[in-house]
């Protein structure tokens, strides 16, 4: 506790000396634990993602005679029902999962954004109608809502993302509203309005870039989500079509084999190694830029 | 009708709670012709920058009309402001907020330049008449200090090529050293560019010092304007008189001003 009491420079007053007399200081965001076993952690699966046909021992749609073998030397994470080599299954599933959550965060941040900075820029009725369609999506849970939509578009990876983007969006509409609220009666927006500058130039130039820090950091948080989420449509058969390698069905798989604990264990550490990940980025990218925890990110860092 | 700015028995009314209303503004009428500096003084909370506002289209009127050079001042809704109302411009009270964080001086001055309908002066130019130094073009306004983003601030409102400039309190956030700096200097490059001004003070002392005339305003309602050396040397009100005692006098005495006079 006491560290939090003291300024937070002291301590740490040795260290900035020695960084300064080597002529480089790393940014405070990179000084923190979490944030750096985060990105080693998000590199390496991105790695494996781009190299994955190099780094994969076996084909991962091939089936062998050996069904179900633990773990050995030849198959590292064992084989599945099918013969087919768990290792080069996961690291094949990284090209799915990884793409497909980028995709679906990305796109999910721009609608919501948009849709959530038009109700708080306009209010009114706009307000109103945008903002009650999103009370009804989060009335919802929202893996059964991405169920429901998934199931009646049928399964697939296209109608997979259709509907986790239609799940997903809100937050980031109601996040951006209040945002946008806080932020339109600025002097400087105001300023903006008395010089000429119609409702599209005041948001996108005064408005939004002075916003977007907290959606950005609610976007790699959400990374993490995105991928549970996904994996978890998989998991209930709405996601990827077999024999596609996807990390959500295999642990479905590993299910129906109880008895072969490797198909489901590794294939489940891969969704927990990257979602943690993706947590521990989230988290310290938003205490580094919320100045209300600034304090304690200072007793924290190294 | 005439030049300037002219208020005609412009109210404005806030709605609150339970059928409540409060008259921030109530029924004035006034005149600004053009190149007049005009002073425009009160206690906090008698509707001087809701009369600001007001004349910005900033709020709803809920009786009179304002109107600039014949035009009526309609509200700014959601449309862009028209054109002949671009020559209004404001300078905000507080410093830090006027300016937008995220872009540079240089930009933002540039942007004001390009609603200007006559040939704009250089940014830097602008910039050395609110003695700012050329290099600040390409800095943010967290590099500058109160009074250097407030100078900033009147740059950018000057570079529209204003007719009438309304500083809505532009020196109450600034320390005492620099209030009489910032508002002469205000005037000054209101008057060489050709613009009428509205400034907006609860002090007395800095509008006597660069008002030709001025406006006293209580409870939203304008109740005494004149000359500012007859207000400063024969007020009519009581409410004038009690103003003008309660400035401090820098005697060496230390003396407050008497508080029982300031009470009513």
């Amino acid at each position: 506790m006491s560290t939090l009491t003291q300024p937070p420079e002291t301590g740490a007053s040795d260290f900035d000396a020695l960084l300064a007399r080597r002529r480089f200081r790393w940014p405070r965001i990179w000084r923190q634990p979490l944030m750096i076993i985060g990105s080693v952690v998000i590199a390496l699966w991105l790695l494996v993602a781009i190299f994955a046909p190099l780094l994969e021992p076996q084909n991962p749609l091939a089936q062998g005679s050996a069904r179900l073998t633990a773990p050995s030397a030849a198959h590292w994470f064992g084989t599945d029902t099918l013969g087919r080599d768990v290792l080069s299954r996961i690291i094949a599933g990284s090209r799915v999962s990884l793409p497909l959550a980028i995709v679906l965060v990305i796109l999910s941040m721009v609608l919501g954004s948009i849709l959530g900075a038009l109700a708080g820029y306009l209010g009114r009725v706009v307000d109103e109608v945008i903002m009650r369609i999103t009370d009804l999506v989060f009335a919802f849970p929202t893996i059964i809502l991405a169920m429901v939509v998934a199931a009646a578009l049928g399964p697939g990876l296209q109608n997979a993302v259709l509907a986790l983007l239609l799940v997903s969006w809100p937050q980031y509409a109601r996040v951006m509203r209040s945002m946008v609220i806080g932020a339109r009666n600025n002097e400087y927006v105001v300023a903006g309005r008395l010089l000429g500058a119609g409702v599209a130039t005041s948001l996108i130039r005064d408005v939004l870039p002075n916003v977007i820090a907290p959606i950005l950091v609610l976007a790699t948080l959400d990374f993490g989500n995105a991928i549970l989420l996904f994996s978890g449509l998989s998991f209930l058969g709405l996601g990827t079509v077999p024999p596609t390698p996807e990390w959500g069905s295999m642990v479905s798989d590993g299910v129906k084999q109880f008895s072969s604990w490797w198909i489901a264990t590794f294939s489940g550490m891969a969704i927990f190694s990257i979602v943690v990940a993706f947590n521990f980025l989230g988290d310290s990218l938003r205490d580094v830029l919320d100045p209300r925890s600034q304090r304690t990110v200072g007793g924290r860092s190294i | 009708m005439t030049d300037g700015l002219v208020l005609d028995r412009a109210s404005v009314t806030y709605r609150q709670s339970l059928g409540h209303s409060l008259t921030a503004v109530d029924g004035v009428s006034l005149q600004i012709g053009s190149g007049e500096v005009v002073g425009l003084v009160g206690e906090s909370g008698c509707g001087k920058s809701t009369l600001a506002r007001a004349v910005c289209g900033l709020e709803r009127l809920s009786a009179g009309s304002v109107s600039f050079d014949g035009a009526p001042v309609g509200r700014l809704g959601l449309r862009k402001r028209e054109q002949s109302l671009l020559r209004i411009q404001m300078i905000f009270q507080n410093p830090y907020a006027s300016l937008n964080p995220r872009r540079r001086i240089g930009q933002q001055i540039e942007d004001a330049r390009k609603i200007n309908p006559g040939d704009a002066p250089r940014v830097a130019e602008l910039l050395a008449q609110v003695e700012i130094e050329p290099s600040a073009v390409n800095r943010f306004p967290h590099e500058f200090s109160g009074g250097q983003r407030q100078r900033i601030a009147i740059a950018r409102a000057v570079a529209s090529g204003p007719d009438l400039l309304i500083g809505d309190e532009p020196i109450a956030s600034l320390d005492a050293s620099l209030q009489a700096r910032v508002a002469t200097l205000l005037r000054d490059v209101a008057v060489r560019a050709g613009a009428s001004l509205l400034f907006i003070s609860h002090d007395l002392a800095i509008v006597r010092l660069i008002a030709t005339r001025v406006l006293v305003m209580r409870s939203g309602r304008i109740i005494e304007e004149g000359p500012t050396e007859r207000i400063w040397n024969d007020p009519q009100q009581p409410y004038t008189k009690r103003l003008l005692k309660a400035i401090p006098v820098a005697d060496g005495l230390g003396r407050l001003p008497e508080i029982d006079e300031l009470v009513d």
